[in-house]
């Protein structure tokens, strides 16, 4: 795979953009000792493939006397193609709002965010992104297999590469033997790999999952995780929220970590480890000002 | 377009997997096929009767599909958190409200297909003279009349919560139409002002539902309507149809799923 070729050449653990890399492959081949000088130009020059700008998100109640609730507050962030990206944050920190505002689903109330470069109120800015939500039940009186050829007429994949896609995510995510069956008979682990499986069918250049491995047992966890981090060697995008710590060590380059709806910290997880001089987990909980549970 | 046909083509989908749909036609064919089946005192015009309560019957249940079918499909939705995935793909959300629309119209359609055949086969054994111009004429007016039903009942469930709620409230008001729609006009003649203004403009402003009841021509074989007026029928059910979706998406655009 040339992103691979990339990836390996710039030596920097940082994965590139397929369109990018692909790009850049030939020229690299013919031109070998040019390799990690114009991968950092590439890198420098890359704009961010997620953009959230003074992102302000206010819920406002309907009942009388009831003061508005912000959920997020002056929000900025970027995540750059390749990238695995941590959004991290107690319960109410504002993760879902932000990912909300995102795909569209909330208006933000001041701010913007940008996918690809595209305002997210326009649907169009959707076009190259795969999201699994928290606990999503999937319509249960389809099939997988019709569920996916939903999605992919949605986006408009060709008719003849529909079949192929589906069955190389359903592989991907090990369910090529319940294609058929109504996902009413799934049990929750095969109903998350079936969200997963949605979230790939249009082979996203960026993912958004929220907590992932929310509700599965030790063994969907941990193929989630290998499926990340085989987004994350194929050079793909990734953005997710998670409580799980441990995981999120693992496998993001970067993280955000949001509390009462204000951006807290941002930076590699070895960065932020070595701030507070220890793991990610005492880390956050001195950064949401939990420092007494932190000892 | 392709996206509107993707959404309805898993509404219709979702209609014939449940069991709403063959319950009510199994009901129907039960209840017409008992009576069709006595013999009244050998009257043979005891078989427009028969066929007066038939069609009674499919009125009944094909609202009741359309209704049911159209009140759950957007709070179904949200409750089951499938909307989330499905407007995080490049969809907009007319398009979704359209989509649900066509939907729900083609799926009371292909039920009201299975009626009115079910309720042709049972005349044509009764009568030798079957008026295939009327039936068509009355299927057709009484689809789109469906349209206008389902498209009220959309809008009515992106304003309320609770699809029980959308469901009594639009089956009293479209109940209402049918029964009391036509005489509204006279009986606000007789009543004092302000009342007369407010019946009147009720009267002026709501679909009228009754247009498209042709069932009288079918039981008494009175012949085709001319079809310049079923033309014309079927652009005020377009006209209100257009409406309703319209409003409906100016209200779902606006609102926050969270």
């Amino acid at each position: 795979m040339p992103h691979k070729v990339l990836v390996n050449a710039a030596g920097c653990g940082c994965a590139l953009p397929l369109g990018i890399a692909r790009l850049g492959a030939d020229w690299l081949r013919a031109k070998p000792l040019a390799k990690s000088v114009l991968i950092c130009h590439i890198r420098a020059m890359k704009d961010a493939i997620l953009k959230i700008e003074n992102l302000r998100v206010e819920y406002r109640s309907r009942e009388l006397g009831q003061a508005t609730k912000v959920a997020v507050n002056g929000l900025n962030l970027e995540v750059f193609p390749g990238e695995v990206f941590g959004f991290l944050g107690p319960n109410g920190a504002g993760k879902t709002s932000t990912m909300n505002v995102l795909l569209g689903f909330v208006p933000p109330t001041q701010g913007a965010a940008y996918l690809f470069g595209v305002d997210v109120r326009q649907p169009i800015a959707r076009q190259r992104i795969g999201y699994l939500p928290e606990l999503t039940y999937y319509y249960k009186f389809l099939t997988a297999e019709e569920l996916l050829r939903f999605y992919a007429r949605i986006f408009k994949i060709p008719r003849a590469e529909v079949a192929g896609r589906i069955d190389a995510v359903l592989k991907l995510v090990d369910l090529t033997d319940a294609r058929k069956r109504l996902i009413r008979t799934y049990s929750k682990g095969m109903q998350q790999r079936v969200g997963l499986a949605q979230a790939l069918i249009n082979r996203p250049d960026l993912l958004i999952l929220d907590e992932p491995t929310s509700g599965l047992d030790p063994i969907g966890r941990m193929q989630v995780r290998q499926i990340i981090q085989r987004l994350k060697s194929e050079g793909r995008t990734v953005f997710f929220s998670s409580h799980e710590l441990g995981e999120v060590e693992r496998v993001c380059d970067r993280v955000a970590i949001l509390h009462q709806g204000e951006l807290k910290a941002e930076g590699k997880v070895a960065d932020i480890e070595q701030k507070y001089q220890c793991g990610l987990e005492p880390a956050f909980l001195q950064i949401i000002g939990y420092q007494e549970a932190a000892v | 377009m392709n996206n509107v046909w993707a959404v309805s083509n898993v509404v219709i989908k979702e209609l014939y997997r449940r069991k709403d749909f063959y319950v009510l036609f199994i009901l129907t064919g039960l209840l017409t096929g008992l009576l069709w089946s006595l013999n009244f005192f050998n009257d043979d015009r005891i078989v427009r009767y028969l066929k007066e309560l038939c069609l009674l019957m499919i009125w009944i249940s094909a609202l009741v599909i359309a209704v049911v079918t159209a009140a759950r499909q957007i709070p179904a939705e949200r409750e089951q958190r499938t909307i989330f995935p499905l407007l995080a793909k490049p969809i907009t959300r007319g398009e979704f409200i359209v989509g649900k629309f066509f939907g729900c119209w083609l799926a009371t359609g292909m039920a009201l297909v299975v009626f009115y055949l079910f309720f042709w086969i049972v005349t044509a054994t009764r009568e030798s003279n079957v008026p295939i111009g009327s039936y068509l004429q009355a299927i057709w007016l009484h689809w789109w009349m469906l349209g206008v039903v389902v498209a009220l009942t959309l809008l009515g469930s992106v304003i309320f919560v609770a699809p029980s709620s959308t469901i009594t409230i639009i089956l009293l008001a479209v109940g209402g139409i049918l029964i009391v729609g036509r005489h509204l006009h006279h009986a606000a003649l007789q009543l004092p002002e302000p009342s007369q203004t407010i019946l009147s403009v009720i009267y002026f402003l709501i679909p009228h539902l009754e247009f498209f009841d042709t069932r009288d021509l079918v039981v008494h074989d009175w012949g085709t309507i001319s079809w310049v007026v079923c033309g014309l029928a079927t652009l005020y059910a377009v006209a209100y149809t257009t409406l309703f979706l319209l409003a409906a998406w100016m209200i779902f655009r606006r609102k926050a799923l969270n």
